[in-house]
């Protein structure tokens, strides 16, 4: 404690040699930063993800169910011709992409309303609103949409004096409970870029006479679009990789997490499934590439 | 900012419709914690205590949530310190390979959860020839939670600059001190909040765990997964979501109370 | 409880395929001895050893920690001094990993499962004279072509189900009495058929084209060759075009019949059960054409560390009343006659009526050796099968 007091004359130990050593070497501080993190992402995350990617040149022998390690395309031809993969992978964009829309689109006004509108204190009664349905579980906010959209639901009830019916179970019930699954996720980046927004540049722009709508569309968008895309890389990855929620209300839809899932869990055919792991990953990187071109992943 | 007032009742409104759209399944499962239906049918054909009461007698759903609770605070912990340290790095020094290291934290989130979940089950089982347990679910927690904690921390030190530093350097502070005593007070919300989301995706977190975890560990989503499979079961698990519900209020009211507490009014 | 396992049984396999087929061949020929036959059973019983690890399906188990009113591992503790740790698995795939670890001494196989664990040489023939209450265990259970190999048992009997026909009595105010309404006539009720999600529900199919192609010359559901796959492939290709959802947990199922989603599709009798008790207009039925089922057994490691306690659970888990509250809480038949007197269901799954249990073709692993003993064709594996599956459903 005492060498915070800048009166009491800095002792001679060890840590402070070394601290005095650390603050002139900038470049020892910055590996020292480093060291455990990059050791933690590159040991873990990415030799998985590429011993993973080798696998896919692999093949399994049918006939011993033993991983055989010679290179082979036939996984990776199989994937990206056969049809079946094509209309999955077309199937599970769609859904991926009209789920991070909705959610988007959503989480935008709710989000706004929060940051800028809304008094202290019930920003933080709306904070603890959209939080909350976070705790109550994955499965059983999927099951209780299963329950809503029946044919003999509460939708289906609600919308049945105005000659409306439930969509069923199928893509769009898909899209409705994956969305509603992702919102939180989207909604707090967007309204942490908000809040980051100073109100005193609102006012300014208000002063020199910009309009509300030209207002939120030249300034405050722009310095959102980081945290929108934060927002967007939750929904769409999440959706890209999900194969409970299509099981539950998907009806007779599949999505590409439920083939990797089969190939793996039931058919154990690693090899196969590294493939078709191989086009979420293909598209979340071209994803990532485009954000990056705007620039707004150095700001995520 | 001057919004109209017909505007701000317009946002008002939106937000009031979404939220109630939000909170209709979450009544559904109260509604269906108090139904005599087991199998969750709408509309309940009656209501009962009984599942409330059984809820609170089993121990396996007990267990569960303590499972999840350990895996979810470890991870969180992990995720705190390296998600610090990294975004420490990133947003105090210049050096190449910045973008690669920032795309190295994002992709455990951005890539989908079952290709993380299948790559870490290879790897564990085939390559390291680790059993999976409780601490390979943590591991694999721990590295897509980072993700949260770097991007609220790499946000406030952005806005809170380096002056306080400089000057704590000025006034003779070594290193360690003027983190402790200057960096990490301003960092303290930032990490309550990161911290609080990697925690709500580590506990919510179903299919990386499906990949990861020994057959011995049930965490709170395994649970409810297996006895969707049980009779008699799916109530108990509404009961469970329930209470999680009520209960998680406290935690995010009171750091977000503590959150409030240092920053500025607006 | 039905359930992962089921899923998951039907989450067959690939692995070591080549040692069931060598065992196969091996039971259905004379064939020489598997590497695990090779074994000795235990020739007599001693002191139990005060513990005991089992791995078995979630829902065989039940220690009360998930309901305290259904427990019947206390009564076994209490009786044995054997004190049970339990580790549930959810396919058998991971069932047959963990055996490799030789760390438990009792595992609960499915017909997928068991002839692998045979082969690998994980299990131990067991000495039914050890165990008392196997006598009273139905007859068309003992020494199958998956709980044996060469006459030796290398298990005891758990429990039975048949797949069947559910339908909706509104719908059908006279009772199916074929698949037709799920296959040929299933577009009269387009929307509103449900199918068993996996790969095995091949043969449900195969079934039903045993009956109406006998051209085709299908002699046994789980062995198809290239062209009765593809006859079957297309018969479930032309029935997803009517397909609401398919199933493969419990609960999806009776939601979807007591709202009306589904009127009519493949299920379990313990799914009945629970319909009638919400009161839903439901009924099942085995159609004339006979259907697939599942058949499970509990199975000794060859590595026991207590084998004596594994022995006591073996007699424990199949005597009257330890059997009928653990497959009474699973949903299936128990296996013998004496438990039905612990049961008052059992008339509904049919239990111990050897001419309905003659009607179900219990679940095995498809492999290229043809189960049905044809050797001038090969046939389609269960990798095959799981291809064709995601084809089908598309």
């Amino acid at each position: 404690m005492t060498s915070a007091h800048v009166e009491s004359r800095p002792r001679r130990t060890t840590a402070r040699a070394g601290s005095a050593f650390l603050s002139t070497h900038p470049r020892t501080r910055l590996a020292l930063l480093l060291a455990a993190p990059l050791f933690w992402l590159v040991i873990v995350y990415i030799v998985a993800l590429a011993l993973l990617l080798v696998t896919a040149f692999w093949s399994v022998d049918s006939f011993t169910g033993v991983i055989t390690t010679e290179f082979t395309l036939d996984n990776i031809i199989e994937v990206v011709t056969g049809s079946l993969y094509q209309t999955v992978t077309l199937r599970t964009v769609g859904v991926a992409l009209a789920v991070t829309i909705i959610d988007v689109v959503l989480a935008l006004p709710i989000a706004f309303f929060m940051a800028k509108v809304a008094t202290p204190r019930m920003q933080r009664v709306l904070l603890i609103m959209v939080l909350t349905p976070l705790w109550a579980s994955y499965l059983v906010k999927a099951y209780a949409w299963r329950s809503v959209l029946s044919q003999d639901g509460i939708l289906e009830w609600l919308l049945a004096p105005f000659g409306g019916h439930t969509p069923g179970y199928g893509l769009p019930a898909t899209i409705i409970t994956l969305s509603y699954l992702w919102l939180p996720y989207v909604i707090l980046p967007i309204y942490a870029g908000l809040e980051r927004v100073p109100d005193s540049l609102l006012e300014a722009s208000g002063d020199l006479g910009g309009k509300t709508w030209p207002t939120l569309r030249l300034i405050v968008f722009p310095l959102i679009l980081p945290a929108i895309i934060a927002g967007t890389i939750f929904s769409f990855s999440l959706s890209l990789g999900d194969y409970i929620t299509v099981n539950i209300v998907g009806g007779t839809n599949q999505m590409l997490g439920n083939l990797v899932y089969t190939n793996v869990g039931a058919a154990n055919n690693l090899p196969l499934a590294s493939a078709i792991a191989l086009i979420p990953i293909v598209i979340i990187f071209g994803y990532l590439f485009l954000v990056r071109r705007t620039g707004a992943l150095d700001n995520l | 900012m001057r919004l109209s007032r017909p505007a701000r009742v317009t946002l008002g409104v939106i937000t009031a419709i979404i939220l109630v759209i939000v909170y209709v399944p979450l009544l559904v499962v109260l509604v269906n914690s108090f139904s005599t239906s087991t199998a969750l049918t709408w509309p309940p054909p009656g209501f009962t205590l009984e599942w409330w009461g059984k809820a609170f007698q089993s121990a396996g759903a007990l267990e569960a949530v303590l499972t999840s609770v350990q895996v979810a605070v470890i991870s969180t912990i992990i995720a705190l310190v390296l998600g610090t340290l990294i975004s420490i790095a990133l947003q105090r020094f210049e050096f190449f390979g910045r973008d690669a290291i920032s795309l190295l934290v994002i992709l455990p989130i951005a890539l989908p959860g079952i290709i993380t979940g299948i790559a870490l089950n290879n790897f564990f089982r085939t390559i390291m020839g680790v059993p999976l347990s409780i601490w390979t679910v943590v591991i694999a927690h721990a590295t897509f939670c980072i993700v949260t904690v770097f991007n609220n921390v790499i946000a406030r030190l952005r806005r809170q600059g380096t002056n306080l530093e400089e000057a704590s350097a000025d006034l003779g502070a070594g290193i360690w001190t003027t983190f402790r005593l200057v960096t990490f007070p301003q960092l303290r919300s930032a990490l309550l909040a990161g911290g609080l989301l990697a925690f709500a995706l580590s506990f919510d977190e179903i299919i990386v765990t499906t990949f990861t975890a020994g057959s011995g560990v049930t965490t709170l989503p395994i649970f409810i997964l297996n006895n969707m499979f049980r009779p008699n079961q799916a109530p108990i698990v509404s009961v469970i979501a329930v209470v999680l519900v009520l209960v998680s209020i406290i935690p995010i009211y009171i750091a977000q109370r503590l959150g409030k507490g240092e920053e500025v009014k607006r | 409880m039905k359930r992962n396992p089921h899923t998951t049984r039907g989450a067959f396999v690939g692995l070591a395929i080549a040692s069931v087929a060598l065992l196969t061949a091996c039971g259905t020929s004379s064939g020489s001895g598997a590497s695990g036959a090779s074994d000795e059973p235990m020739a007599e019983l001693g002191d139990t050893e005060g513990q005991v690890s089992i791995l078995a399906w979630p829902g065989y188990v039940e220690d009360g920690t998930n309901d305290p009113a259904v427990d019947w591992v206390t009564p076994f503790e209490e009786d044995t001094g054997c004190m049970v740790t339990t580790k549930t698995f959810g396919t058998s795939d991971e069932a047959l990993n963990l055996m490799k670890t030789g760390d438990y001494d009792v595992v609960s196989a499915s017909g997928d499962a068991s002839l692998r664990l045979v082969a690998a040489g994980d299990v131990a023939p067991v000495n039914t004279d050890l165990i008392p209450n196997y006598e009273g265990i139905y007859d068309f259970l003992k020494n199958q072509s998956w709980n044996s190999v060469d006459g030796v048992a290398y298990g005891v009997p758990h429990g039975y189900g048949a797949n069947l026909l559910m339908y909706n009595t509104d719908e059908f105010p006279t009772a199916p009495t074929s698949w037709d309404v799920v296959f040929d006539k299933a577009s009269e009720n387009a929307g509103k058929v449900t199918a068993y999600d996996s790969p095995i529900y091949i043969a449900d199919a195969a079934v039903y084209l045993m009956a109406h192609e006998p051209d085709l010359g299908i002699e046994n559901p789980y062995s198809l060759d290239e062209e009765q796959l593809a006859a079957a492939v297309d018969l479930l290709k032309t029935q997803r075009e009517s397909i609401g959802e398919y199933w493969s947990d419990y609960l999806k199922e009776v939601q979807a019949f007591t709202t009306g989603d589904t009127v009519v599709g493949t299920s379990w009798q313990v799914i009945q059960n629970v319909l009638e008790g919400e009161g839903a207009k439901t009924a099942v039925v085995l159609p004339e054409e006979g259907t697939t089922g599942w058949s499970d057994t509990w199975m000794i490691s060859s590595k026991a560390k207590n084998p004596n306690c594994a022995y006591a659970w073996l007699d424990y888990i199949a005597s009257p009343e330890a059997n009928a509250t653990a497959t009474s809480y699973f949903g299936e038949a128990p296996s013998s006659d004496a438990a039905c007197e612990y049961r008052e269901d059992c008339e509904a799954y049919h239990a111990g009526d050897a001419d309905y249990a003659s009607q179900i073709w219990y679940w095995s692993t498809p492999i290229e050796e043809c189960l049905d003993g044809r050797t001038d064709v090969s046939c389609t594996d269960y990798a095959a099968w799981t291809a064709a599956w995601q084809e089908i459903k598309g």
